[in-house]
């Protein structure tokens, strides 16, 4: 089977946000926001094979590893390993559920596909370098890929760990951001600036490629460039609209963490399943 | 005789070196003190300088753990366990990774440094977390062994360690079991329950207790969690008074986890040798240890008052 092409990678991608609204609404919290702004990074990941992983073998060894570092958008990631087939798409209905593995934010070891717990700001990144300088000791050829918020850029473990990947020379690791400008107060810039931030990765000695992250190309284009680069570790910043896909959800910091109510749900899949037709 | 329990952490770390493939070792710009550089010296490309950030080195460790490696990650007590505590309840404690935190340095005979290398709450904020072994070596002796048996053992640890020169009570190559309490001098009137150094102390004060003609029983405790309440309980009964004693704060350590026990099984007077809710200070380490109520001479006075109250 060839892979999918990038017309049917959105209408995947936009699957997903289906997912996500009807997943957190159906739970009445969750964090819908920074899910639809990363859901064509994750529809690339997951269906355009933009990770070398087997939802049937969840622990292949030589599979790449994803790390969510934002993982208060567990939504989008359990909506991608549930349509890719590590488990079945009816258990996203029991998010956030007393009983669940899906718990609010990700859980090593409950649910497969998900490779470290994460939910507190800037660590995933950390524990990404340790699993791609495993596969560096082991002569492993899986690249390490770690999704963060713009937002959680502000944590400073973050540049601990970009300060250690360049000195251990990971060129197997990949960090995404997703760059959606919001975080809960409203504008990065407005908070604590982040700009210049592709300078800034660049000044810790990191590849740095900034893409729009909702162009299903340059996101395959991006992976494939960083995949290639043989010395350095490699920043994607995904220039995004936090929200995307859902008229009233765009660029607005209220759906951060907020679900949508019945009729914001009914309006927001009417919105995303026209786009798929 | 008296020797560093690091000495003998990093010891055993070089002997893991060449038993176990998966063993790596993580360090913050403090190799040279906490010893792992015995480990780096053997076995330079699993030795990981993580620099003076560590915090990454946890999450780092846990990457690694997460990949099949057996990773022991040290550096001073006070940084490793207050400044990484979220991290290692986030990213080890929780999915139960096999990730070992060592750290030496730890408790008020750092000496001179002052309070801000004191760790006087590690026991307490470690052991709170779920999943989470907590063992405090008595010697340098024991250190080895227990690292040893940490490599063994599959799952998260926090092993306390100190920086000076400890009294030495085990023979080396003493099978050392986590978990497992160890009665060191039998008696009838009192309990000592100790951990690190102050077991050493318990010894001392059970030796002063028999020229009074008062039989103390002396228990080595160097597993806080999870504790032996079984060899608690046993010796209580049999003593009907305890003492616990720890180069940490009465608040959350070991004297906390005994009473915990002791209330809840075996109710009886209980009095705890520690730090006294305070911050240390700069100082030798022995005249730390008399100023803040660290010597044999306080386990006899507590084991008297303890006696006293039954």
């Amino acid at each position: 089977m060839s892979a999918p092409d990038c017309a049917e990678l959105k209408a995947i991608a936009d699957r997903l946000r289906v997912d996500v609204i009807e997943m957190t609404s159906a739970a009445g919290s969750g964090h819908p926001g920074g899910s639809l702004s990363s859901a064509d990074l994750m529809s690339v990941l997951y269906f355009g094979g933009g990770l070398r992983h087997d939802p049937k073998n969840p622990q292949w060894e030589d599979r790449d590893r994803f790390v969510l570092s934002k993982g208060h958008v567990a939504p989008i990631l359990y909506a991608a390993l549930a349509e890719s087939g590590y488990f079945p798409v009816s258990e996203l209905q029991t998010l956030r559920r007393l009983g669940s593995r899906l718990q609010g934010h990700p859980v090593r070891g409950k649910v497969p596909g998900v490779e470290m717990s994460t939910g507190s700001l800037g660590q995933g990144l950390s524990m990404a370098c340790g699993i791609a300088l495993a596969g560096k000791m082991d002569g492993k050829d899986y690249r390490t890929l770690c999704l963060l918020g713009d937002g959680e850029m502000q944590e400073g473990q973050n540049w601990e760990a970009a300060m250690f990947a360049r000195q251990y020379g990971l060129s197997n690791l990949v960090a995404i951001v997703d760059r959606n400008r919001l975080q809960i107060t409203g504008n990065t810039e407005d908070a604590v600036g982040l700009d210049p931030l592709p300078e800034k990765w660049k000044s810790f000695g990191w590849d740095v490629i900034v893409i729009d992250g909702h162009d299903i190309q340059m996101i395959l284009d991006a992976l494939e460039r960083a995949y290639d680069e043989p010395t350095r570790p490699v920043a994607i910043i995904m220039n995004t609209i936090k929200g995307k896909g859902v008229s009233f959800m765009e660029n607005n910091a209220s759906f951060h963490g907020k679900a949508a109510n019945a009729e914001e749900r009914e309006r927001a899949i009417q919105e995303l399943t026209g786009a798929v037709q | 005789m008296k020797i560093a329990q690091r000495n003998y952490y990093g010891k055993a770390l070089a002997d893991l070196a060449g038993e176990d493939p998966r063993v790596v070792v993580l360090d913050a710009d403090l190799a040279g003190s906490t010893k792992t550089s015995d480990f780096q010296k053997v076995c330079p490309e699993r030795f990981v300088e993580v620099g003076i950030a560590e915090q990454n080195m946890i999450g780092i460790a846990a990457g690694l753990a997460a990949s099949g490696k057996v990773v022991f990650a040290s550096t001073f007590g006070i940084f490793a366990t207050g400044r990484c505590w979220e991290q290692i309840r986030l990213g080890i404690a929780y999915p139960k990774l096999n990730v070992k935190v060592c750290a030496t340095h730890c408790g008020i005979t750092v000496g001179e440094d002052g309070a801000s290398h004191q760790a006087l709450e590690d026991i307490a904020i470690m052991r709170a977390l779920p999943n989470m072994t907590v063992v405090c070596p008595v010697d340098a002796y024991e250190a080895y062994a227990a690292t040893k048996a940490l490599a063994a053992m599959d799952g998260p640890a926090y092993m306390r360690m100190g920086r000076a020169d400890f009294p030495v009570i085990t023979e080396e190559g003493e099978p050392f079991r986590i978990g497992v309490a160890k009665v060191l001098r039998e008696g009838s009137d009192v309990t000592l329950i100790g951990c690190g150094q102050m077991t050493a102390m318990c010894l001392e004060a059970a030796e002063a207790l028999a020229q009074e003609g008062v039989s103390a029983e002396v228990v080595n405790m160097s597993t806080i969690k999870p504790l032996d309440s079984d060899a608690v309980v046993a010796s209580v009964s049999k003593t009907g008074c305890c003492v616990t004693a720890e180069e940490h704060s009465v608040i959350g350590g070991l004297g906390s986890a005994v009473a915990e026990v002791l209330a809840e099984s075996r109710p009886a007077p209980l009095e705890r040798v520690g730090t006294m809710d305070t911050f240390g200070e700069s100082g030798k380490p022995d005249e730390l240890l008399v100023k803040y109520g660290l010597t044999s001479g306080h386990i006899a006075d507590a084991a008297r008052k303890a006696i006293s109250r039954k």
